[in-house]
């Protein structure tokens, strides 16, 4: 399957994947909108990490493993893995117990706090190539066939 | 081939999708003494507490068992094995064939023989989604209750009951609630914030009798002295595994279905996983009973792999808790109270008032445990630095940090883990 993956050594830590993510994952799907006028703002599922002031950076997200910890540890039966390989949480099921923030060893699933549910990377489901994928200005971000590790 | 699973909870799923990763074509069967399908069992505090809809009970997809073509047979008990003729009998007289056997009964609740609690009518244990349903049933027949244990299952019970306006009492008899999670600031912010919310909590102490004439409940006696009306009580003391069906199978239980590192039994062709055995555990190698959701879909994982003729192996178990009582969220993991204190390192963050809690536990350059109350996310990056055995060394500065992440380990897991291929491009 298509997976995200990162190259640090052009990642500028400017963030625009996690504007990207919450706008895709708006109601909108506009940033003004999204960012300012939405009550329940989205939170993103990637996560930029930076260090010694910004001069190493990374965008991290699920790895979309082929036997997820988050699902294995998912007590209301949320997170599934469908037949094309993408997992995914339905939040209406979730109950928001944090035990796929537990277990995930990427640390790809976020807590929403606002609508108390647990987030992850989706690979964007109605695009082609993820939102933080084409919203990347150094293309740090690749999106491409590939295993999980 | 014949695939037999007795019990039908999460250590059943994982080895049905376990089977079928590798064998499309055997017959499952599935033997289950409840009614329904999987469900989602820790979810059963928040059907109590009218946190979630019977509707949100459900585990699986709504086509699962057909998808996997599983044959399952709910409302039927296995009351024995016989390892010999590979067959299990059921309650209803039928006997059902085999050829691997997967036992996954989970536990039972333990009552033990308190004096006065025979013949009360509500004293309830709460395993199930009919204790549950039990429960909420006669909640406006309940005014105050006597929770007896202060372990997950007392507090999630507690936590239900609460929702529904009950006064609520906890008796436990360690120091601290949650006492296998948790150290002892944990269990007191805990406990701090249950307290608040008009729960009350007693330590170090316990119900030696339950008072009330004829069926009715008055209250109960504590080994202090004290007394606690109530007129309801639940028992949490702990569960047993529901293995009592196997003796003469030459299965050997002991604190737990005895299992090795393929989750199989001491009889070949007969496995077991989830709650109902002990496994090897992850740091000491000794086998012990670990009932946690996500080590029970592990373990059934492996058993349905090894069932079907693959080649997984049990990692060892990793106890893990994610507990978010009166909204503190704490997550456990991995030892968290050494009991040679001397041969770990002990880190820790305190914030008591803002309910903030953070402790990491290390054994030489390994990390061993943590908890974290209030701030968990990402707390799983600690569970992969346990499993993996990651040397913490040159980070191990940065471990209390709430912005804890990859960015501190080495540029190589990094790449490993995130950058194409495994490495950077």
């Amino acid at each position: 399957m298509k997976r995200i993956y990162t190259l640090e050594d052009v990642c500028i830590g400017c963030h625009l994947c996690e504007v990207a993510c919450i706008t895709e994952h708006s109601a909108s799907k506009d940033p003004i909108k999204a960012f300012l006028h939405e009550p329940l703002r989205s939170i993103s599922r990637c996560t930029v990490e930076e260090w010694d002031g910004g001069v190493v950076s990374l965008s991290t997200t699920c790895r979309h493993c082929d036997e997820p910890a988050c699902l294995q540890a998912c007590i209301s039966g949320a997170i599934q893995k469908n037949d094309n390989g993408v997992v995914r949480i339905d939040t209406e099921q979730c109950v928001g117990c944090w035990s796929c923030v537990m277990a995930c060893p990427y640390g790809a699933v976020q807590r929403n706090l606002v609508k108390k549910k647990a987030n992850k990377c989706d690979l964007c489901p109605d695009r082609e190539t993820p939102a933080c994928v084409d919203a990347c200005p150094n293309r740090a971000l690749v999106y491409k066939e590939g295993s999980q590790k | 081939m014949n695939y037999v699973i007795i019990g039908n909870s999460v250590a059943a799923v994982g080895a049905i999708r376990g089977i079928r990763n590798i064998d499309q074509k055997g017959n499952i069967t599935v033997i289950s003494r409840e009614k329904h399908a999987a469900y989602g069992r820790p979810l059963i505090s928040y059907l109590l507490g009218g946190l979630v809809t019977e509707k949100r009970m459900g585990y699986l997809p709504d086509d699962f068992y057909e998808k996997h073509r599983v044959n399952l047979l709910l409302g039927s008990e296995a009351v024995g094995v016989d390892s010999g003729k590979k067959v299990v009998r059921l309650s209803s007289g039928d006997s059902i064939p085999f050829d691997k056997l997967l036992i996954a009964t989970g536990g039972d609740p333990f009552v033990p023989p308190i004096e006065g609690i025979a013949g009360k009518e509500k004293v309830f244990t709460f395993t199930t989604w009919d204790d549950a349903a039990k429960l909420k049933g006669i909640a406006y027949d309940i005014e105050r209750v006597v929770v007896i244990g202060g372990g997950l299952i007392g507090l999630k019970a507690a936590e239900g009951l609460h929702l529904l306006g009950k006064k609520i009492t906890i008796v436990e008899l360690a120091d601290r609630i949650l006492s296998a999670a948790f150290d002892r600031p944990a269990g007191r912010v805990v406990a701090k914030k249950m307290k608040a919310n008009g729960i009350d909590v007693i330590t170090e102490d316990t119900v030696v009798r339950v008072e009330g004439e004829g069926a009715a409940i008055t209250g109960v006696t504590l080994k202090s002295g004290d007394f606690i009306p109530c007129d309801t009580v639940i028992v949490a003391i702990g569960v047993r595994p529901a293995a009592s069906f196997l003796k003469g199978s030459k299965v050997v239980v002991n604190r737990g279905i005895v299992v090795d590192d393929r989750m199989e039994t001491t009889v070949k062709g007969i496995f077991a996983a989830g709650d109902v055995v002990e496994a090897r555990d992850f740091f000491s190698g000794e086998k012990n009973p670990m009932p946690i959701w996500p080590d029970a879909y592990i373990q059934g994982d492996i058993a349905g792999a090894r069932m079907a003729g693959g080649k997984k192996t049990y990692s060892g178990g990793l106890a893990m808790n994610s507990i978010e009582l009166f909204k503190v969220p704490t997550i456990s993991m991995g030892i968290t109270n050494p009991v040679k204190p001397e041969e770990y390192e002990i880190l820790t963050y305190q914030d008591l008032e803002n309910y903030h809690y953070r402790k990491i536990i290390l054994q030489g350059n390994l990390l061993a445990g943590a908890v974290l109350v209030g701030a968990v996310d990402r707390a799983g990056i600690f569970a992969g630095l346990i499993r993996e055995k990651i040397d913490v060394t040159t980070f191990k500065d940065q471990l209390l940090a709430t912005d804890f992440g990859f960015i501190h380990l080495t540029r190589e897991i990094r790449d490993a883990l995130f950058a194409p291929n495994g490495k950077a491009a």
